[in-house]
Parts: C-alpha cells; structure tokens; sequence
C-alpha cells in the first residue's frame, strides 16, 4: 500500500495499536502452541501465525457495539475486543475461568458483551447468524455492524450462499469476509473451487467485492473501514477477500507435508509483523529499539495469562449438568 | 361460581396458532416472523394471514428458500434480543436446517452463555396426502439433542397457550403443529391471555385400567379408542404429553403408577421414537407397578407413503388401539 494514503488515513497511534495487537497475537499463539507442544494443553491448537493482520486490520476497523463472528484464526479479534490472555489461556486449558467455562475449547469462545459470536466449527455457520444480527440492528434502526468471515474451505458451504444472498436480499449492514489461507485443512484452492477468486461470487450475490492483501494490516483495516462504512450507511453488505497464506498445520498436530516448502518460504518474506515493522520504520512511527519494547511489553501480557490460567481451577465434574438450558435472555 | 369469558364462536386449531402469534406481536414489538411465502400469501396454511398488512415487512419477512440461512438468520436476531418466529412451510424442510438448529441454536447457551429466544413452527404430520416429503414427524431427530425444546399440541386451547408460552421462553423452541387437525378441530377459548407452560402434560381423559400416552393428532384416536372401550368396560387414561423436551415424567409416572398398565401410541416412526424413551423410562421407573408389557402403536419404519391405501396402513388408527387395549387389559 502506498505510504501516502496510509498516513493520511490511519492515525499514529492506530496504526501503532494494531502493532501491538500483531505483536501479542504472535506472541499468545506462540506461546500456546509451544504449551501444547509440552503437552500442557491438550485438543485442538489453530494459529493464525502469519495471517496475523487480517484480524487485528478488522477487528480495529468496527465499533466497539458492533459484532464479530471470527474465522477459527483470527485470535487478534478476541484480544481487541477485550479478551485477557488469562482467559483465552484458562479456555485452552479447560479451567473454569475460561469464557465457557471449560464446556468447550481453544478458539471455540465467544461473548455477547464484548459482541463476539462464539466460534462454531461447522465453517460459515456463522454467517447467517450474524446476518440475523444485522437484521436486528436494520429493524431497530440501530447504526450497527456485524462482521462475519469463513475460510476459503468454508466459502464451499450452502450457509456461505445462503447468508451472502439474504443478506443482499435484505441490504443488511453486514460485510462478509474469507480469510483465504490456500488450504482448508489438506486440501488445496484447486479442489475447493473452480474460480481464481473467491471474491468472483460477490457479483453473484449482487453485492460489491474486494480483494484486499491479508498480510497488509493497514490494506485489511482501511478495506474494511470502508465496507463497514457502507454497511452502516445503509448499503448494504459487501464481500471482503483476504488473501494470504497458512503458515502451520491445520491444527499444531499436523506437520502439512502437504503443502510446498517453496510456497511458504515465499510467503514467510511477506509476513505481516515484518511487513509493519517496515511500514512504521518508513513512516517514522517505530524503530529497533521500540519494537523490542513492544516485544517485551507482549510477552510480559502473556506471561501474566499463563500464570493466571495454570492457577485457575478446573471445573468440576457435575458442572456438565450446568446451561442447557437458559433461564433468561438478555438483550446486546 | 366465577366463569371465565369465552370467545362465542369455536376457534380452530389453526385460528389459535394465528392469534397466538398476533397477539404476541401486538404486545411484544420484539416479536417477529419469517419465513417462506408468509407475508403477501399469508403462509403456505395461511396462519399469518393479514400480518403483513397489519405489521410490515419488516416483522413479517417472506426469506429466500433457504431453510438454513433464515434459521441462522433468526438465531443471531434472537442473540441480540429479538423473539423471532420462524415457520417452516412443513416440518419436512426443516431438515435442511438441521445443522444451524442442532450445532448452533441448541449448543449456544450451554457453550458460551448465549441464550437463542426463537421458535420454529414446524407443520408435521400425516393424513393429508402429502407423501414422504410433506407429512413427516421429525421430532424423533431433535428429542436426542440437548438444548431444544420441542412442544406438539393437540387442541386450540393448548396451541394458543403453548405457542405464547413458546415465544416468551429464552431458549429454542420448536412447536410441531399438526396439519391433519388446522381446520378439524375447534373449540372456544378464553378471551384473555392466558399460557400453557412448557413441561406439562395434561390428562386429556381421566381412566383407570390403562394409561395410553400420546401426542398431536393422535391425542383424537386415543380418544375416541377411549370411547369405544368404555363401552366394553376398559376405563382408559389418556395422557397428552403436549411438551415433548423436557417431558413431564411425574405425570406419566403418576398415571402408570394408578393404572399398571402403559399404551405409548405416535405418529412418528416407531423405532427410536418418543414411545421408545417413554417406555425405557418406564421401565427404569415403574417396573414395579406394571401389571402387563409395555405396548408401542406407531408406523412402521417407512417414509410416509402418499397413496391412500399405503397411508391408511401406515398411520395408527383407532382400531390398533381398542385391539392392543383388550389385549393389554387381559393382562
């Protein structure tokens, strides 16, 4: 992206927040997936590690009453909107203090305060439940988003089709985004669609598409600053396609043979943190020293998580009985 | 003695699911339905009749055919306050949603703490020559997922009640309404609001030799089995379950326990249907009242056929009934 427009779009200290969050983000995850490594943490460990910037590009773009419904790597949303590292940590570990309270795990969480839908593995399940969102600030007349997003392997999904066309239907203010990674587990764009690109189907749809550089937080942010512009102005939703690259397995446990060593070599020149740390250095907003800092300072964040999950208590056995059921209904 | 007032004409089964949902949307501006060909049309059955006129369409949305998307739609308006109602043109089509109701809608609360206020009218049943897609009895499929509610009435009275207190409960509810009985059974009703709770059965005819447990449309054959049976001195006790998830196990337990003797009857397949966890909590329960086996009448394990002759067979009728009551009665 062009140093001029990034300057004169995105303030200092915002660009210098989303810097942080990169940074605490890589750090967490890190730290997770060496915890799981150890065998401390056990199930499912799905990084964002590389694609870093499309979350935390977004995630900083929505007001603080609008609504995520998160892609399965995008931890830098929890950690804007407010989840500690404590309580994402006590979620990897089971511990009771955890946002579901052991019930489920790893980035299977969400919050209705902190407007998060709670990540469902069924990719794009998501996205007609935050288009329902939508419909419910379009029908109280609230200026409010929802922002929602599957991968490139949930793009294949009826609920993808489904929500994207009732959502144009309807003009909700929702924008829609696929976090396109190249891989949905082991299988590659060539055997998940017959198109370049998923953002093709937009038009489809009847709504406009974008295809935005995923590993660019300042392209993520300023893209979906101006979907959620539209959306709020009453235009309607539009799709965003970031594009970029997984750069682990699937899940920690999976070494991705699959995928060439050539593709991720080339993609890992075009990481995100380094990629910001390039265009800070360049604007004049950040340099060696300060990075350290921030290094420091996100690792200090997350040392502080590890100690508050490791003591926090496992549930109990019969608190499995607890919340089938609810015995009231807020309203968000 | 005080006497409630009572509307004059007779209200139909389907007049009362109607004014249910009118009046809930008159006195709860959060209430809204949506589904397919409901606004202009007035719905497939025509219960939303005159809603679009009177609400717009912005509470009374017509969707695009796609089953999951409005469900899932409907879950996310619900998580953010609103009490949508959601009809399914028949139970059927609901499997296309199978997923959003089961994975999301029901896991929601007991996951993260979000609460899903929403309900799915879902028109089930048979005896309308409808074939195997449009006279299903899918209530077997979400009975065996935690964090549904599911309720089937028999009478406008409990339709009316029931489907209010469906839409003020805070979790997923989904109300089977029976087609076969829309438009044939009537009755009046009180004028002033008044709810069904969820949870609790209802005694439809008191007896004493033998408890037939059913619900929906095969609440009317149990009784007119019932009458039939008096007549050769079987006193029956019909149990109308009208809630199907949480089911009301002291009142079932209460009527085996005075009669020793339990006819689980329904409309859906018999195999893993609700008479199958009826009679195995029965057996948990009350094996040591029961004077005779425990006897299931429901379809075999076909799909709804559409033909007359197939769909007579299939369906229970009230002649299985008086011939497993005697049988059961000699016991």
């Amino acid at each position: 992206m062009d140093v001029a427009v990034i300057a004169k779009e995105i303030k200092r200290d915002d660009l210098l927040h989303m810097y942080y969050y990169l940074k605490l983000t890589r750090a967490l995850e890190d730290r997770i997936t060496a915890l799981y490594r150890q065998g401390r943490i056990v199930g499912g460990v799905y990084t964002s590690h590389g694609m870093e910037a499309i979350a935390v590009g977004y995630a900083s773009a929505l007001e603080r009453d609008d609504i995520i419904a998160p892609f399965h790597r995008d931890m830098g949303a929890f950690l804007i909107r407010g989840f500690t590292t404590g309580e994402i940590l006590a979620q990897y570990l089971g511990k009771r203090t955890g946002p579901t309270k052991g019930k489920d795990g790893n980035v299977h969480m969400g919050d209705l305060k902190r407007g998060v839908l709670g990540f469902v593995s069924h990719l794009a399940d998501n996205l007609p439940v935050a288009a329902g969102a939508a419909l419910a600030f379009k029908m109280r007349g609230e200026s409010r988003v929802a922002f929602a997003g599957t991968g490139d392997g949930g793009a294949s999904r009826g609920d993808f089709h489904e929500a994207m066309n009732f959502a144009a239907v309807r003009k909700l203010p929702v924008v829609f985004f696929c976090n396109n990674n190249q891989y949905a587990y082991s299988t590659p764009l060539r055997l998940q669609m017959a198109i370049p690109n998923v953002v093709d189907r937009a038009k489809a749809y009847g709504m406009p598409g974008e295809i935005v550089d995923g590993n660019d937080v300042a392209a993520v942010h300023l893209a979906a600053k101006r979907a959620i512009a539209d959306a709020r102005a009453g235009e309607g939703p539009t799709f965003l396609e970031f594009k970029t690259m997984r750069m682990h397995g699937h899940s920690e446990h999976d070494p991705a043979k699959y995928v060439p060593r050539e593709l991720l070599e080339e993609w890992k020149k075009k990481d995100p943190i380094v990629k910001a740390e390039r265009l800070l250095k360049e604007l004049g907003y950040g340099d060696d020293a300060s990075f350290q800092e921030v290094t420091e300072r996100a690792k200090s964040e997350v040392e502080a998580g590890v100690e508050f999950a490791e003591q926090s208590p496992l549930p109990e056995g019969p608190e499995v009985l607890e919340g089938v059921f609810a015995d009231k209904a807020d309203s968000y | 003695m005080m006497t409630v007032p009572q509307t004059s004409e007779k209200v139909s089964y389907l007049e009362a699911i109607s004014q249910a949902l009118d009046e809930e949307m008159a006195c709860d501006e959060r209430v809204f339905v949506m589904g397919e060909d409901i606004g202009t049309y007035g719905g497939a059955f025509k219960i939303t009749e005159g809603f679009l006129q009177k609400y717009g369409e912005w509470r009374v949305l017509d969707t695009p055919l796609a089953e999951s998307g409005f469900v899932g739609a409907a879950i996310g308006a619900a998580m953010m306050g609103l009490r949508p109602v959601v009809e399914m043109q028949f139970a059927d089509f609901i499997s296309c949603a199978f997923d959003q109701i089961t994975e999301v809608a029901a896991k929601n609360h007991y996951r993260w703490g979000a609460a899903v206020p929403m309900v799915i009218r879902a028109p089930f049943g048979g005896g309308v020559h409808g074939g195997p897609f449009h006279s299903e009895c899918p209530e077997g499929w979400f009975f065996h997922s935690p964090g549904l509610k599911l309720v089937a009435p028999s009478t406008p009275y409990d339709a009316k009640g029931l489907l209010k207190a469906a839409i003020r409960d805070p979790n997923p509810v989904i109300y089977f309404e029976h087609k076969f009985l829309y438009r044939r059974i009537k009755s009046v009703l009180p004028k002033e609001d008044f709810v069904v709770p969820l949870g609790k059965a209802d005694i439809k005819r008191v007896g004493h030799d033998i408890s037939v447990i059913t619900y929906g449309a095969m609440v009317h054959l149990a009784l007119e089995a019932a009458q039939a049976l008096a007549q050769e001195g079987i006193d029956v006790e019909v149990v109308d379950l009208r809630t199907l998830m949480p089911l009301d196990k002291e009142t079932i337990f209460a009527s085996v326990r005075k009669t020793s003797k339990a006819l689980l009857l329904h409309e859906d397949n018999k195999t893993g249907g609700i008479g199958a966890e009826v009679a195995a909590l029965l057996a948990e329960d009350c094996f040591d009242c029961l004077d005779g086996p425990i006897v299931r009448i429901a379809p075999p394990d076909t799909p709804v056929p559409f033909s007359t002759p197939l769909e007579e067979f299939f369906l229970p009728k009230p002649s299985d009934i008086i011939a497993a009551a005697r049988k059961l009665a000699a016991y």
